[in-house]
């Protein structure tokens, strides 16, 4: 029974991690049609952002643990408009209308590209930004030591998924999102400007990665490569899911975090595989994800 | 049997690399030289794909199979002879990429890119995770036989290593050029230009991408098998994701314009790596990154296109002649 509630507790954190990751991936997706190979780049540059800023902070030994959160959050969001507004203006405006396929190419020369300017720019060593994570302290539910930093993990994530969605559903602009993902040349036809919802989208999603890294900056050490190994995840839960739905990226992530979790206590050998074995089951009996729209084929 | 040119050319080549390769040029070289064809024979598999229209960013799979496949034979069943070896990789990869292919075969676009990731990722998790394996480490590939002679290290091994791999490259590139040219490879090109014309024509797009799916797991395996006995090492990063964006990167670089691009691409990329790696160490990704977006804005045919672009293009330039017309007409067909 505890182990039970064990899965069920490291599988929901471990979700959330995993939903905070994708729900960029998925936006950018959804609304421009691009699989953004770069967006663990993304991730690894909020972390690094994060972790200076918070290293600085706490510099001379003093700070608090409030603070250092309006550090992380500000500091994601610093890194997610600066550089994603520099590559949505510098290169991807560029690319628009080309075979998804080839985006996927093109966002994959890009993160070789800020993988190494990462390098350029932080260096190699680890970088390490720990101060909130302890100062938050651990509590006990139902016998299991659980870290405060990792409940209130979720409660982000959760509060990130809801105002996406109420952004999507409930306000004009979402409107206007929705008709670009449904029909862009009709939404063009009726006066939206695309290219400008485009650069919005790319924004939103790019923070929402830097977001999700300079969350986990405190978790982990942050190294070179944090950002490849990411990507690969976020591809998993939003192809479980069903790619460009937030929702689907909220189920995805549910089931491959407990799914993990489950592993891990049961059978530790299979933690890798069991994500993506999820992910290719997933595939095989859904091709389009779990909450995917399944399109007409064209000649 | 009557040899085209490409095919005459291929065994010209052949001859002068092997040559050279033995009497001239110096062990980095050759070794830099066997690694490069080696990987070359992964991307001809990827090329393969792209001609049907499909890119695999999970090929590092059959290349991981067919590099195990030569360390786990020479480590569990005792097997010392390299062409046994290699045909064992070959045959592993067949087989799984037989009962992968009828999933796979369903999928195209992105879909397919992300599932063949997912599948190189599962074997890359299972890797990890196995301590007889030597977990993220891997293990050293045991001496092996070639024809009843011992290969153990040294110069005789690299000089062994790169006869085989120069000869399996030319016979692959052989069969590919005459694969491409039959009616399952002319298929495959119409099946990228427009599937559903495919099946109006009475043929099924699946089975040909299929027997394509399998023969590029094969031309893989091989990849894989030769550059594990190049190295004498396998570890689990031959199946890491990154490693089949490399051979992506590479076949992109080349073009599929030729048989011979991607040869000449890996062998590009593997000088490039080996420069830039020593003069700029935390900023050759980036140099890659450039390139990549270069040849994509620019040479989306790849480097071959620079061979072959000078003779269709120059007849276009100068169009209002009736003459050039003609042959502009001939140079296309």
């Amino acid at each position: 029974m505890l182990s039970f509630f064990a899965v069920l507790i490291d599988g929901t954190i471990y979700a959330s991690w995993l939903f905070l990751v994708a729900a960029g991936l998925t936006v950018i997706y959804g609304v421009m049609r691009i699989l953004n190979m770069a967006h663990g780049s993304f991730y690894a540059i909020g972390a690094y952002t994060a972790a200076s800023a918070i290293g600085w902070y706490f510099a001379d030994g003093s700070g608090s643990a409030g603070m250092s959160f309006l550090i992380l959050i500000g500091a994601a969001l610093v890194a997610g408009l600066v550089v994603g507004l520099a590559v949505e203006r510098g290169l991807l405006q560029f690319m628009y209308g080309r075979d998804e396929i080839l985006m996927v190419i093109i966002t994959y020369a890009l993160l070789l590209i800020l993988e190494d300017g990462m390098k350029l720019v932080f260096g190699v060593n680890p970088y390490f930004a720990y101060q909130p994570y302890t100062a938050l302290g651990r509590s006990t539910i139902a016998g299991l030591k659980v870290s405060n930093y990792d409940l209130v993990l979720i409660g982000i994530a959760i509060t990130v998924g809801v105002a996406l969605w109420a952004w999507l559903e409930r306000t004009n602009l979402g409107k206007i999102l929705r008709a670009v993902i449904h029909d862009r040349e009709v939404a063009r036809a009726m006066g939206v400007n695309v290219r400008r919802m485009f650069t919005l989208t790319f924004l939103i999603g790019t923070t929402l990665g830097a977001l999700a890294g300079a969350l986990t900056a405190p978790s982990i050490s942050v190294v070179p490569g944090i950002g490849v190994e990411v990507i690969v995840l976020a591809f998993a839960v939003v192809v479980v899911g069903g790619m460009g739905s937030i929702e689907g990226a909220a189920v995805g992530a549910l089931l491959l975090g407990l799914s993990r979790a489950a592993a891990v206590h049961f059978a530790p050998q299979f933690e890798l595989f069991v994500i993506y074995g999820v992910m290719s089951l997933v595939l095989a009996i859904r091709p389009q994800g779990l909450f995917g729209r399944t399109l007409a084929r064209k000649i | 049997m009557r040899l085209d040119k490409t095919e005459l050319a291929l065994i010209g080549l052949a001859v002068v690399l092997l040559l050279g390769g033995l009497f001239a040029a110096p062990g980095w070289l050759i070794f830099l030289l066997t690694v490069a064809l080696a990987k070359a024979l992964v991307v001809q598999g990827v090329v393969m794909q792209m001609k049907a229209g499909l890119v695999s960013f999970g090929q590092g799979l059959f290349y991981c199979v067919g590099g195990y496949a030569v360390g786990m034979g020479g480590q569990f069943l005792g097997i010392s002879a390299g062409l046994v070896l290699l045909a064992i990789g070959v045959v592993a990869a067949v087989v799984l990429a037989m009962i992968l292919g009828l999933l796979m075969t369903r999928y195209r676009e992105i879909y397919f890119a992300m599932l063949s990731l997912a599948f190189s990722m599962i074997l890359y998790g299972v890797l990890v995770k196995s301590q007889e394996l030597g977990s993220t480490d891997g293990f050293n590939v045991n001496s092996w036989t070639l024809l009843g002679q011992t290969i153990s290290g040294g110069e005789q091994a690299t000089h062994a290593v790169f006869v085989l791999t120069v000869i399996a490259a030319a016979a692959v590139a052989f069969f590919l050029n005459r694969y491409y040219r039959s009616s399952v490879g002319m298929t495959c090109e119409a099946i990228r230009e427009n599937e559903v014309r495919v099946e109006y024509l009475g043929l099924s797009p699946r089975w040909i991408n299929y027997a394509n799916y399998v023969a590029a797991a094969a031309v893989s395996a091989l990849g894989g098998g030769l550059t594990a006995l190049a190295t004498g090492h396998v570890d689990p990063d031959m199946a890491y994701w990154t490693t089949s964006g490399e051979f992506v990167f590479i076949a992109l670089l080349g073009g599929t314009g030729s048989v011979f691009a991607p040869f000449l691409a890996a062998i590009v990329f593997s000088l490039v790596r080996t420069y830039a790696i020593e003069f700029l160490p935390n900023a050759w990704q980036m140099i890659l990154g450039f390139t990549l977006l270069g040849i994509v804005v620019f040479l989306p045919k790849g480097l071959w296109s620079l061979f072959t672009r000078a003779r269709v293009d120059a007849p276009v330039s100068a169009a209002p002649s009736s003459t050039s017309n003609t042959r502009t007409g001939g140079a296309r067909a």
